[in-house]
C-alpha cells in the first residue's frame, strides 16, 4: 500500500484521528509541564489536601503539592518508561523473531523454547521479585518491563518471517548471493513494518499499564519522582479526604492506554486488511 | 491424542525446570544476606553466635555452591518440603496452603463472572456486527482492557464503600462475624475488579468467533429452516465457540494470577498476593520462592489444559504447531 492511500485511510477513520489527537495533547501537556507555576516536588503543608479551586485546578495532595502539575510531570515519566520499554522490546523481539523464523531448525526451536519459558511465568510477579533485589531506577524498570514483553513481538515477527522467506523476492536476493543478514535487514524487516508498528502500539499500552501497577505497589518509580502509578500509591491513603488526587492520574493512564490500544487495532485494520474479520 | 498429551507433558516439564532455575538464580544472585535481620548489628535484636548462624544457614539451605543449593532446594520442593519462612520460621507450605483457598475463591468467582457476562455480550456484539449494540459493547470492552485494575478498585471503594457504604472497603471478614454472607459482601468489589480485564478480553474473542461462525453454511441452513435466531445462537454458534473459549480461559491464567495479587493489595484481601508482598518487603526468600513456583505451576497447568482442549477442538490442526501464530 503506498503512502498516499495509507494517509487517506488513516484520516478517514475518525477513531484513529481522535486517539492520535488525544495522545498528542497528553504528550504536549507533559512536555510543557515546566510552564506550570508550581514545583512538582515542593512540599507546602499549609495547602495540603485542597479541593478544586482556581489556584489549584485539581487540588493538592497530602503534602500540598499541586496535583495537576505533578500529573504533568508524572506523564513525562510514565510515557518515557512506556516508550523506552517498547523500543527495547521491539528491538529484541524483531531480532529474535526474524533470526528464528529465517534460520529455522535448531536456532528456531531453541528461541521458541526460550519464548515459552518467558510466557510460562506470571510476568508482573517476577518483575516485582527481581526488582525487589535490584537497584531501583528507571533503567532497571525499563529493562524489566521489556524483558517480559519482547516475546509477543517475537512471535508475531517470526510467524510473518516464515511466510516472507518463501516469497520470490527473497529467493531472488538469495540467488544473487546476498548475505543472510542483508536479506533480513533489507528485505524481511521492511516488509514486517505493518506488524511491527501494530505490535509497538499495543506494547506501549501494556508497558504503561504495567509500570503504573508496579509503581502503585511501590516497586516502580521511586519517590519523590512522580509517575501516574506512584501518584495513585500516595493518593490511596487520602482518598477519604481528597478523592480527586486519585481520579486525575488514573484517568490519564486510562486515556493514554485506551488510545494506544485503539490505535493499535485500527492500524492493524488499515495496514493488514486481510486479518480483519 | 495420547502421543500429543505426552509430548506436551514433556515440554511442560522442561519449561518448568528452566523456570525453576530462573526463579532460583534471581534469588541466588541478588545482593544482600537473607539473614540480614540476624547478622546486622544495627538492625538485629537477636544476639546470635557464629555457630548458631551457621546452623541456621544449614537449615535454610544457604550453604554450598549454586548447583548444590539448586539441587538441594529442588529436591526438597519435589518432596513437599518447601522450607521454613526466614521471617517467622513457620513452614512455608503451611502458610501458603492457609491462604491459598482465599485466593482461589477470589479467582474462581472472578472467572465465573467473566464467563457468565462475556458469553451473552460477545454473542450479542458478534451477531449485530457494527450496529449500535456492537459499538457500545466493543467500546466498553476497549475500556475494560485499558483500565488499570488497581485504580478501578480505588474508584469503586470511593463510590461504593466511602460514599454509599454498601460494601466494606477492605479485608475478608468483619471481626467477630463468622458467616458466609459476610465474606461474600467483602468479596463483591474485589471480584468485580478482578473480572473486568478478563471479561473484556473474552468478549472481544467471542465476538470475533461469532462473526466467523455466522458465515458458516450450517448457520445459514438453520436460519433458512426457520429456527429462531436466539436458538441458532445458543444451540449452534455458541457450541462452536465454546472450546476456543475454554482455551482462552486457560491462556489467560497468568493475567488472573497477577491480577489477583494487585487486587488483593488494594482491598487488603488476605490471600497469596498479600502474603507475597509481605514476603518481598521482608526479603523472606523461601516464601517468595514457594509462591513464585506455585504461581508458575498453576500457569503451566492452565496453558497445558488449554493446549489439550485446543487439540480436541480442532484435530485438523497439525499437532505441535497449533499455537505458533498466537
Amino acid at each position: 500500500m503506498d503512502r498516499k492511500v495509507m494517509k487517506k485511510v488513516f484520516f478517514s477513520n475518525k477513531m484513529t484521528v481522535l486517539c492520535t489527537g488525544l495522545l498528542l495533547a497528553v504528550m504536549a501537556a507533559s512536555l510543557l509541564a515546566p510552564l506550570s507555576p508550581y514545583d512538582p516536588d515542593a512540599v507546602n503543608v499549609a495547602e495540603k489536601l485542597q479541593g478544586m479551586s482556581s489556584k489549584h485546578i485539581f487540588g493538592t495532595d497530602s503534602l500540598g503539592r499541586d496535583t495537576f502539575t505533578r500529573a504533568l510531570y508524572g506523564g513525562r515519566v510514565s510515557l518515557l518508561v512506556g516508550f523506552a520499554a517498547m523500543c527495547v522490546a521491539v528491538f529484541i523481539g524483531t531480532f529474535i523473531g526474524t533470526v528464528s523464523g529465517y534460520k529455522g531448525g535448531k536456532v528456531d526451536s531453541i528461541c521458541m523454547r526460550v519464548v515459552d519459558v518467558f510466557l510460562s511465568v506470571p510476568s508482573l510477579l517476577f518483575i516485582i521479585v527481581v526488582y525487589a533485589f535490584m537497584p531501583r531506577n528507571m533503567v532497571t524498570l525499563v529493562l524489566m518491563l521489556a524483558s517480559f514483553s519482547w516475546t509477543k513481538v517475537a512471535r508475531v515477527v517470526r510467524a510473518q518471517t516464515l511466510t516472507l522467506k518463501e516469497r520470490d523476492f527473497v529467493t531472488a536476493a538469495k540467488a544473487l548471493g546476498v548475505g543472510q543478514s542483508t536479506v533480513i535487514w533489507r528485505h524481511i524487516i521492511p516488509n514486517l513494518m505493518p506488524q511491527i508498528i501494530v505490535a509497538s502500539s499495543l506494547s506501549i499500552a501494556n508497558a504503561i499499564l504495567d509500570e503504573s501497577a508496579l509503581s502503585f505497589l511501590g516497586y516502580g518509580i521511586q519517590l519523590p519522582m512522580a509517575s501516574w502509578g506512584s501518584m495513585l500509591q500516595s493518593a490511596q491513603q487520602y482518598i477519604l479526604y481528597n478523592p480527586i488526587c486519585a481520579v486525575i492520574p488514573g484517568s490519564l493512564i486510562l486515556i493514554t492506554v485506551l488510545c494506544f490500544n485503539v490505535m493499535g487495532d485500527m492500524l492493524q485494520q488499515i495496514l493488514d486488511p486481510k486479518l480483519v474479520k | 491424542m495420547s502421543h500429543f498429551i505426552g509430548k506436551r507433558l514433556v515440554q511442560m516439564a522442561v519449561v518448568f525446570v528452566f523456570v525453576s532455575m530462573f526463579a532460583f538464580s534471581i534469588i541466588y544472585f541478588s545482593p544482600g544476606d537473607p539473614l540480614y535481620l540476624y547478622t546486622s548489628p544495627s538492625v538485629s535484636v537477636y544476639k546470635m553466635t557464629d555457630e548458631q548462624l551457621e546452623d541456621m544457614r544449614e537449615s535454610l539451605g544457604l550453604t554450598g555452591n549454586a548447583a548444590q543449593r539448586y539441587l538441594n532446594w529442588a529436591g526438597k520442593m519435589l518432596h513437599g518440603d518447601w522450607g521454613l519462612s526466614v521471617s517467622n520460621h513457620q513452614p512455608v507450605k503451611k502458610q501458603i496452603m492457609d491462604k491459598l483457598p482465599n485466593t482461589i475463591g477470589l479467582m474462581g468467582a472472578a472467572l465465573l463472572l467473566s464467563v457468565i457476562l462475556a458469553i451473552p455480550l460477545g454473542l450479542l456484539a458478534g451477531s449485530y456486527k457494527n450496529k449500535w449494540v456492537d459499538n457500545i459493547i466493543s467500546g466498553i470492552s476497549y475500556l475494560g482492557i485499558s483500565l488499570p485494575a488497581f485504580w478501578f478498585g480505588i474508584m469503586l471503594i470511593i463510590v461504593f464503600s466511602l460514599k454509599l457504604g454498601w460494601f466494606p472497603s477492605s479485608g475478608m471478614r468483619t471481626i467477630g462475624v463468622n458467616s458466609a454472607a459476610d465474606v461474600v459482601r467483602h468479596g463483591v468489589l474485589p471480584v468485580i475488579v478482578l473480572s473486568v480485564n478478563n471479561t473484556a478480553v473474552f468478549v472481544r474473542y467471542i465476538r470475533s468467533n461469532t462473526i466467523e461462525q455466522r458465515e458458516e453454511e450450517y448457520v445459514m441452513t438453520a436460519i433458512s429452516k426457520g429456527v429462531p435466531k436466539i436458538q441458532v445462537m445458543y444451540r449452534h454458534v455458541l457450541k462452536n465457540c465454546l472450546l476456543p473459549i475454554i482455551t482462552m480461559v486457560g491462556m489467560n491464567f497468568g493475567t488472573l494470577i497477577t491480577g489477583s495479587f494487585i487486587v488483593e493489595s488494594v482491598f487488603g484481601w488476605p490471600g497469596l498476593g498479600t502474603l507475597c508482598m509481605d514476603a518481598i518487603n521482608s526479603r523472606d526468600y523461601t516464601m517468595i520462592m514457594g509462591i513464585t513456583m506455585l504461581a508458575c505451576i498453576v500457569l503451566l497447568i492452565g496453558n497445558f489444559l488449554a493446549d489439550i482442549l485446543y487439540g480436541f477442538a480442532d484435530p485438523r490442526i497439525k499437532r505441535g504447531e497449533e499455537r505458533e501464530n498466537g
